[in-house]
């Protein structure tokens, strides 16, 4: 049999861990909806965090590792975390080597500036546009692999499935074409998942268009656990917008940008005042529910809208366009003012998905046998709230685990001749729901089904939860998917259809918005970006544990495991 | 009063197979809308502006903030991303037109892959020896950095080679955006081992001579990359290595 990896998804997870799977002397086939180098890696402002101590501070990875713990409220395994951060100082050279143009102090050295939860500057960056430069690098060495034939990639395409023979083991996947619509299994030795966040699900989010969710929830419908879904970021700072939540990046707090509004005819610092010691760069779960409070509770935001002022008027605007120049021009852009005169209006956004395909400590192998998860469709680095410039380290470290492990399965596991007839059997099932979408003659439109879903979703699932709208919201999402059954494609053509791709994503959407909210509605505490006023405390007695969620006919049934704390005793959460 | 309205005319085409019709739209308008909120309307009620029921509209996209390059069509006559093209700027009626360098796909989706595969020609890559730990990179002066950044914020949108006379498909040039690349993988100390390879394959038909300075790329780059600035620079460095080679140096 080839020696052949199969990897589905091509951001910073998928890239890192393609580049380590060559280095192993295996090859790839690489899986996208989109051509890699548009994944929404790009969308990765500020920064990728490592502990390089090069400001004379005194930082050490134990620093960064306790506080990423503390941070992400001691939910999070700890040896990972640990592992992560002892290793990010090396990934940072590795990316120099590379070629990412970060930005350079005086004598030629990478510059750092500091993130949100942390009183150090750890965070190295290129411009406002890092996670841009760091995905190009990645698909820059991916693309010379390519070159020398050791990579394949099938861009444009949509993951459907797992193949599993008889003993549950992951032998391949089924894929379909987007343009021409084909459906086909692919074999191979063993498949890494690094497919993202599931934004979609929240309708509008900082996430882009590709992050659903999808491969991930037919993952979990096909037997795969999924961890601590109840876990969402929600940024403190984006711009609003019909379509999109954009983006204006914590590192414009860290480099002293300030968050304010009017109060009596004068600028209020209500993070500097409640916050001293860390002020603007509280961690974003913190920052977020100041701002609601500010706005929903005290009826302060700007001009009565829901809107907080964020402010770089005070710095020196050659600073800014060196240091935040990305990200200046995405507020000129959208909103038409200029962030070096005028403060900027901002409000918190779905971001970041802290849950996702449960993985084990060591290797990125979910439960599944030969089915492995890097970077932030798993779940396992970041706890209840993901610190700042964290997600760029852990894709990519995530990756670097994934890929060899894949490998090091792929020589070890037992070797069985799979039979024809398992990838038959599975590309018959996803050819048999296909059918059903085209002969489907219900009146629903998928479009609107996503927007009551992504409503329903914001309004109830992020910031604050009651568990009486847990539990409507759980009965609107069953009845979304009463709904689903009944949906019409308004084209029934078999060619680059994205009204049927996008029609096939949104079903699993709504199975994995029910693992979102009845892991909240179960988790009868507050810990980090999950927040109940009915339960404001952290109850590390009865939850401080993963939330495992198994797919069942009926729905999701949580079971729960405990957490490792063995470095680093649970201690109160206060900033 | 009657509602203030978009009207949106989009040219479409179902396969490679068929041939481009014109359909006619018109929508709510709201403030702060951009064409992919319009095309998004139009998907939540796929009607004509004569009422008749038509298919939701093809489009690619994905990060809608100018940072992934997949949203690239012709608005107006001008090729640009449609995120960023906000309908309060935009005459009306709004025209919407795939990409014409590009082969169609369906509607306003186009395949692009050929931009990706001229970045294997110059081999846009630093070859670095591997992953393992080597311990940090090269240093760099401020200055450099400021002046290679901008060159790797290229998105590969594809604006550049629509408005370039001399991209299309009976030529092989690779176009600005690749040329800018070269300057960007020869300014890095590592990249700059290998600069040979790469001015070499701009040497070679469909590389930096075919480029006609018509400077089209650098208006239209949404990135606000110096193209001509690229073209011009490796166009010396071009002259320099073929004539240092000659000389056998």
């Amino acid at each position: 049999m080839a020696k052949n990896i199969i990897i589905v998804g091509g951001g910073l997870a998928g890239l890192s861990a393609a580049i380590k799977v060559v280095e192993k002397g295996y090859s790839v086939d690489l899986f996208s909806v989109v051509p890699v180098k548009r994944s929404h890696s790009v969308c990765a402002q500020g920064g990728i965090n490592a502990a390089k101590n090069l400001k004379g501070e005194g930082d050490s990875p134990a620093i960064h590792f306790d506080d990423t713990i503390y941070g992400g409220d001691f939910l999070a395994n700890q040896g990972p975390v640990k592992r992560m951060c002892e290793a990010a100082p090396a990934i940072i050279d590795l990316l120099d080597r590379m070629g990412v143009q970060f930005n350079r102090t005086a004598e030629g050295l990478l510059d750092f500036r500091r993130f949100g939860g942390t009183l150090y500057h750890r965070t190295a960056f290129a411009g406002a546009t890092t996670g841009q430069q760091l995905l190009y690098a990645l698909d820059e060495q991916v693309r010379r692999f390519e070159a020398e034939g050791k990579v394949r990639k099938f861009e444009h395409w949509e993951f459907l499935s797992a193949v599993l023979d008889d003993a549950g083991v992951c032998r391949g996947i089924c894929a379909m074409d987007l343009q021409s619509m084909e459906v086909r299994t692919f074999a191979a030795e063993a498949v890494i998942i690094a497919t993202g966040g599931n934004g979609a699900i929240f309708g509008r989010s900082t996430n882009s268009i590709a992050c659903t969710g999808s491969a991930q929830s037919a993952l979990y419908q096909q037997g795969a656990i999924y961890a601590n879904g109840e876990f969402i970021q929600v940024h403190p700072t984006a711009i609003p917008g019909e379509d999109k939540l954009r983006l204006m990046s914590e590192s414009a707090r860290g480099e002293g940008g300030r968050v304010w509004v009017p109060r009596d005819g004068k600028p209020w610092y209500f993070l500097e005042e409640w916050y001293p010691k860390y002020g603007n760069l509280v961690p974003r779960d913190v920052a977020t529910r100041a701002i609601h409070k500010v706005v929903f509770e005290m009826g302060l935001g700007v001009e009565g809208q829901q809107a907080v002022y964020l402010d770089l008027t005070h710095i020196d605007a050659h600073e800014l366009d060196v240091k935040l120049g990305g990200i200046l021009e995405i507020y000129e852009k959208f909103v038409g003012d200029d962030p070096r005169k005028v403060p900027m209006r901002v409000f918190p956004a779905m971001h970041y998905t802290m849950g996702g395909l449960w993985v084990d400590d060591e290797h990125q192998a979910t439960n599944i046998p030969g089915l492995f998860a890097a970077g932030e469709c798993e779940y396992q680095y970041h706890g209840a709230n993901r610190l700042g410039a964290n997600s760029l380290v852990s894709c990519i470290f995530g990756g670097f685990v994934a890929g060899p492990s894949a490998v090091e399965y792929a020589k070890t596991a037992a070797k069985a001749e799979v039979p024809e007839q398992v990838f038959t059997a599975e590309k018959a099932r996803q050819e048999a729901i296909n059918q059903q979408f085209y002969s489907n003659e219900g009146s629903e439109n998928p479009f609107v089904i996503w927007k009551e879903l992504g409503n329903t979703m914001t309004a109830n699932c992020t910031v604050t939860r009651y568990n009486n709208r847990l539990q409507e919201t759980d009965a609107k999402l069953q009845e979304l998917g009463e709904r689903y059954r009944r949906v019409n494609l308004s084209d029934k053509t078999r060619w680059a259809n994205q009204a049927f791709f996008f029609t096939r994503q949104l079903g699993n959407m709504l199975v994995l918005a029910r693992v979102i909210c009845l892991g909240a509605l179960a988790r009868n505490e507050s810990r980090g970006a999950h927040y109940k006023p009915d339960f404001p405390e952290r109850d590390d007695a009865n939850f401080l544990k993963t939330t495992m969620a198994k797919h069942t006919a009926s729905g999701p049934k949580l079971e729960y495991a405990a957490v490792d704390t063995s470095y680093i005793k649970p201690r109160p959460r206060k900033y | 009063m009657a509602e203030k309205t978009v009207q949106i005319r989009i040219k479409r085409q179902a396969s490679p197979q068929e041939g481009p019709r014109w359909e006619e739209f018109e929508i709510p308008y709201r403030p702060g809308m951009n064409v992919i909120v319009a095309l998004r309307d139009i998907a939540e009620r796929p009607v004509t502006v004569e009422g008749k029921s038509t298919s939701i509209v093809s489009y690619d996209a994905n990060c809608l903030e100018e940072i992934c390059g997949a949203c690239a069509m012709i608005i107006n006559g001008r090729p640009r991303q449609a995120c960023t093209a906000l309908i309060d700027k935009l005459e009306q009626p709004i025209t919407l037109e795939p990409l014409s360098k590009f082969p169609i796909v369906r509607d306003l989706q186009v395949n692009r892959q050929r931009l990706f595969e001229d970045l294997k020609k110059v081999k846009a890559w630093i070859p670095i020896d591997g992953t393992y730990d080597l311990g940090p990179g090269p240093r760099e002066s401020p200055e450099v950095q400021q002046e290679a950044y901008p060159l790797s914020n290229c998105i590969s949108c594809g604006n550049c080679l629509e408005v370039c006379p001399q991209y299309n498909d009976h030529t092989t040039f690779v176009g600005a955006a690749v040329i800018s690349q070269v300057r960007l993988f020869n300014l890095h100390p590592t990249g700059r081992m290998n600069e040979g390879e790469r001015l070499e394959a701009l040497a070679a038909p469909g590389g930096i001579q075919d480029c006609s300075y018509a400077q089209n790329c650098v208006k239209i780059c949404p990135k606000g990359i110096p193209l001509t600035e690229s073209i011009a620079a490796m166009g010396r460095a071009v002259i320099k290595h073929t004539v240092k080679k000659a000389l056998g140096k």
